[in-house]
């Protein structure tokens, strides 16, 4: 769907996206992750044409971009760093005016655009919003109109920067469920975000960016791939320790790090010699601790040489 | 696309209050000469206005030689340096790109939504300029014969084309307002920015041209041959300074809009 071969944009003297490999597949939910600041508008930008690379190739549905512009993003729809209307009309009056802008204005009768029009303002939960100015939006449903304009043309793929922001709780959820539906349907999504649990909930394939480069590009499964060790929690700490013995790896108060790899059998095991268990659970890796020994210090930090 | 710019502009409330503005001057000098009887000499003060007490149907042109130097442009470099930036600045800009509209013709199509506001606000000076004049200011005949610059008379029927002429020649002056405005409105994220440095250039202009010093410049600023179209009411009509004024404005329209297709087509859009 997108591939990018050592895509690079230098701002001046400062390289804002360093030799970047881009690969995402059809059907993924490709999760974009990285600081403020590490480069993932500036790459999302250059996905979609507005701002020209440094170096390096972007092909987007196997289409070289931004030389088939036209083409390549007739199919597709975007959020891009925050959502844009016209503040003095209405987020009806709004899609309208974008739908029928651009080089392939949507076929079918006006009754058609309006139904449209309506049905993506149901989808992200602006149905009822009725002819009050965008202006008066708050940000959230200024998003959830943003959401709304990519999805208008039922594309094949999302580009979506931070979709979230400016959601209450509840709206991410809703969106999530709503990105979900899209992909059950046979959307690829590619979603940019700097937060972590978003990109956890949500996305197959993960891809993560520092200062400019991508560190990490991996399916998020194995990511979270076991550790090998267990995790329990216990009452009877002294008594556990003296039976592990070499077995344990870390006391942190009452949980226990214990090499091996079934967490049945070592339960069994401990509840045999009288020690009670009260929580079991074979370790994970985690996205959080995996990011954060790929990447530096947050790039909004800025230290005296 | 052309078609959409047009109704986003005309939607704008903005724009309405910007040409009713611009009606309002030519208006309100009919109505105080109306009141007063008191017209600048002729020679004085803002062309034909000497003229129009005993004829309201040259109103049509005075109110175009008021609004002329100050309002219409500050009008004209007002929409045109919010064409861009403006779209910009409201984060609209790379929507429309990724609808996608290609960088061309969007440009295109502001500059015929610009052109088309020029148009229409000078053909609507024009017009409220005549009905005022015909109902406020000397009301003969339409018919009537009218004194020329020259003091021989024109007839209506000379009048007629002569002013269809002259509502031309403004709005060709303003394109080159327009074509700057526009171009710097593709520089930055400010429409008023781009406004206001379309408006400098003009402003700066007028002040060379006051200026015996700048007299070698004076032919090639843009403001020089404004006003020129009041030699279209002389008799005979003395051409020389009118098609000069066509010409430079020519070329401003071309070099400016040349310098906004090369900057928008290639610029980074990062706003």
């Amino acid at each position: 769907m997108i591939r990018t071969h050592e895509l690079t944009k230098r701002f001046g003297s400062l390289t804002a996206v360093d030799s970047v490999d881009l690969d995402v597949r059809d059907g993924d939910i490709y999760g974009f992750l990285g600081a403020n600041g590490s480069g993932k508008t500036t790459t999302v930008r250059m996905l979609l044409g507005l701002v020209l690379a440094t170096s390096g190739r972007i092909e987007v549905f196997g289409r070289p971009m931004p030389k088939a512009s036209g083409e390549v993003l007739a199919r597709l729809g975007a959020l891009v760093e925050g959502p844009g209307a016209y503040g003095h009309l209405s987020g009806r009056a709004n899609l309208l005016l974008h739908d029928a802008s651009g080089n392939r204005p949507a076929r079918g009768s006006r009754s058609d655009r309006d139904r449209r029009v309506a049905e993506v303002l149901d989808e992200v939960g602006l149905g009822g919003v009725g002819r009050r100015p965008v202006k008066a939006y708050s940000l959230g449903m200024r998003q959830r109109l943003g959401l709304a304009a990519a999805l208008l043309r039922t594309p094949e793929l999302l580009i979506l920067d931070e979709p979230t922001n400016g959601l209450d709780p509840q709206g991410i959820g809703e969106i999530r469920q709503l990105l979900l539906k899209l992909h059950a349907a046979g959307t690829t999504i590619f979603l940019s975000s700097h937060l972590l649990a978003e990109v956890e909930q949500l996305c197959t394939r993960v891809g993560v960016l520092d200062r400019g480069r991508l560190v990490l590009q991996r399916p998020l499964a194995e990511l979270q791939a076991p550790t090998g060790r267990i995790l329990v929690r216990t009452p009877d700490v002294p008594a556990a320790t003296g039976l592990l013995g070499d077995r344990l790896v870390e006391v942190r108060d009452d949980l226990l790090v214990v090499a091996g790899g079934d967490p049945a059998e070592l339960n069994g095991w401990l509840v045999e010699r009288g020690v009670r268990v009260s929580g079991l659970a074979a370790e994970r890796h985690s996205l959080e601790a995996t990011v954060l020994a790929m990447t530096g210090p947050s790039s909004d930090r800025v230290d005296r040489p | 696309m052309i078609g959409i710019e047009i109704r986003k502009l005309f939607r704008r409330p903005r724009t309405w209050l910007t040409l009713l503005l611009l009606d309002a001057l030519p208006t309100l000098v009919a109505i105080l000469l109306a009141i007063t009887h008191l017209g600048p000499r002729p020679g004085q003060g803002p062309a034909f206005l000497s003229a129009v007490l005993s004829n309201g149907s040259l109103f049509a042109v005075a109110a175009l030689a008021i609004v002329l130097p100050l309002f219409l442009p500050i009008a004209v470099a007002v929409v045109a340096g919010d064409s861009v930036a403006g779209e910009a600045a409201a984060g609209t800009l790379r929507y429309l790109l990724v609808r996608p509209v290609g960088r061309t013709r969007l440009l295109v199509a502001k500059l015929a939504a610009v052109f088309t506001f020029v148009g229409t606000s000078v053909v609507l000076v024009a017009g409220t300029g005549l009905v005022v004049g015909r109902l406020l200011l000397g009301n003969q005949p339409l018919s009537a014969a009218v004194t020329s610059v020259s003091g021989s008379n024109l007839t209506a029927g000379q009048i007629a084309w002569r002013t269809a002429i002259s509502i031309g020649y403004v709005a060709f002056s303003m394109l080159g307002v327009a074509a700057i405005a526009l171009f710097l409105s593709t520089v930055g994220d400010s429409g008023l920015a781009a406004s206001l440095g379309a408006l400098a250039v003009l402003i700066g202009s007028s002040v060379l041209l006051t200026l015996d010093a700048a007299h070698a410049l004076q032919p090639y600023l843009p403001t020089r041959y404004w006003l020129s179209f009041i030699d279209l009411y002389r008799d005979p009509i003395l051409w020389r300074n009118v098609i000069r004024g066509v010409a430079l404005q020519a070329v401003y329209v071309a070099v400016f809009l040349g310098a906004a297709w090369a900057n928008f087509a290639t610029k980074d859009v990062t706003s």
